[in-house]
């Protein structure tokens, strides 16, 4: 299935300034099957994402479907055919 | 005609400073804008000096990015480049510290890092492995974050031996390899814990900085949380050199490049009153390896409120020596005559975390 994501200027460059990547995943998948498929393809882009762990970063929020992932489930959101994840850096900082 | 090259490393980004006589500056900057920059280091080892950054940002994470051109670019691996394995359980906080190896292994490139662990590169500090003698020390696990948080905040590897290592970190104390880092022994004997019931545990010590000079490896000196010493045996013991400072409370400790007996530190009253003695902005230089210290003020504040972080005191590789330091107030003051005299070269600037010098 094909999901879409969407990225903040900041990180785009990490995506070969693409603001929007349309990434096939496996069927079924979950936020973390696809974050582990851009780290194939943007290893410089995940890894801004996720620590080493696999821990979604603390700052940076997710929502799938317009929902923040961290409220269903994290990164074993259940994504759907043509969902929409949208990446946005978190208020942080001072 | 050689310059001088300052890194300045702060709470949001890198600056770096130009000089042809140290006196005055060109600043280019902020490089890798709204990380904090705790690790800095000038690779001289090359024919063009290498740039190392431990940058982390709050939003995505740590990173070291390095710089062939003197700040004009830097690179990052795709990959991180300092990560902890899977078996660890671990994730990277930050990089505290990044020191070149020795001269003969010109490509070896130590990262201290939080939590408390030594990386080593083999590729000019690009990509980094973890130490596992140090990780799996049976003392690790009572290893405890200070207020900065759990780090080895410093490597001093052996200027000619490959296999000789010491690092300090807060809390923990000192430890040391002879064997490339196979086995790690605490050296801490004669340093004073005064943040637990012994007051000389073989470990757990609150060591902020140590440092040692290529010409007499075996000698260290420390500053400590509430204690300055110098050790005459390799780090394996400690003696107080503090007693003729207005404090044995500060973080930087920072040797002369071309004098083993020569050392500057910056006391604060104390761990509860974080200040300068009398808010005065004084720089303390021993000349006979820490029998008797002088403060050095010419040029510097009478009022000044604030204070100067463990590795945000530096000198330059010159003759006479360059000294810096920043504030955590953003100034930055300069000498160029071994402390003697003091210039602000620059004020405004975020936190100062930490400085490196050196000619390019």
């Amino acid at each position: 299935m094909r999901v879409t994501v969407l990225l903040p200027g900041v990180l785009r460059a990490k995506a070969d300034d693409q603001a929007t990547l349309d990434v096939e995943v496996a069927e079924p998948a979950t936020l973390g099957d696809l974050l582990d498929v851009l780290a194939e393809r943007y290893p410089a882009l995940e890894r801004r994402l996720r620590d080493e762990r696999s821990t979604l970063r603390r700052y940076v929020n997710f929502y799938v479907d317009g929902e923040e992932c961290r409220f269903s489930g994290g990164t074993g959101t259940v994504l759907r055919d043509a969902a929409e994840v949208q990446i946005i850096p978190s208020v942080a900082g001072g | 005609m050689s310059k001088t090259l300052l890194a300045i490393g702060t709470r949001k980004g890198l600056w770096l400073a130009t000089s042809k006589d140290r006196e005055n500056w060109e600043f280019s900057g902020p490089h890798h804008a709204m990380t904090d920059v705790f690790a800095v280091a000038i690779d001289t080892r090359r024919d063009t000096p290498r740039l190392l950054a431990g940058v982390t940002s709050e939003h995505f994470g740590p990173s070291v990015a390095t710089s062939d051109d003197l700040g004009a670019t830097w690179q990052e691996p795709d990959h991180a480049p300092v990560a902890f394995p899977d078996d660890t359980g671990e994730a990277l906080g930050r990089v505290w510290q990044l020191a070149p190896g020795p001269a003969s292994e010109p490509d070896v490139v130590y990262a201290g890092v939080e939590p408390s662990a030594l990386f080593r590169s083999t590729d000019g500090g690009v990509t980094y492995e973890l130490v596992r003698g140090l990780w799996e020390h049976p003392h690790r696990e009572h290893w405890t974050p200070g207020f900065g948080g759990k780090a080895i905040h410093t490597v001093v590897p052996h200027p000619t031996s490959s296999s000789r290592v010491t690092v300090a970190m807060s809390t923990g104390g000192v430890y040391r390899t002879d064997d490339g880092g196979k086995s790690w022994q605490a050296s801490n004997t004669g340093i004073k814990a005064v943040h637990v019931p012994d007051p000389y545990p073989e470990y757990g010590q609150c060591v902020h900085k140590i440092t040692s000079h290529p010409a007499q490896p075996e000698r260290f000196y420390a500053q400590v949380h509430h204690g300055v010493y110098r050790s005459d045996d390799g780090a394996a013991s400690w003696q107080s050199i503090a007693d003729d400072l207005p404090s044995d409370f500060g973080f930087p400790m920072v040797i002369h490049p071309h004098k083993p007996e020569v050392i500057y530190n910056f006391p604060l009253q104390a761990d509860g009153m974080r200040f300068p003695p009398e808010g005065k902005c004084r720089v303390y230089r021993s000349q006979d390896a820490g029998k008797s210290w002088d403060a050095l003020g010419a040029g510097l504040p009478d009022e000044f409120w604030t204070g100067v972080m463990r590795d945000a005191m530096c000198a330059d590789d010159a003759d006479p020596a360059g000294v810096y330091f920043g504030s955590r107030s953003g100034e930055v003051y300069a000498s160029r005559d071994e402390g003697e005299h003091w210039q602000r070269i620059a004020d405004h600037l975020p936190d100062v975390l930490c400085v490196r010098a050196a000619l390019v």
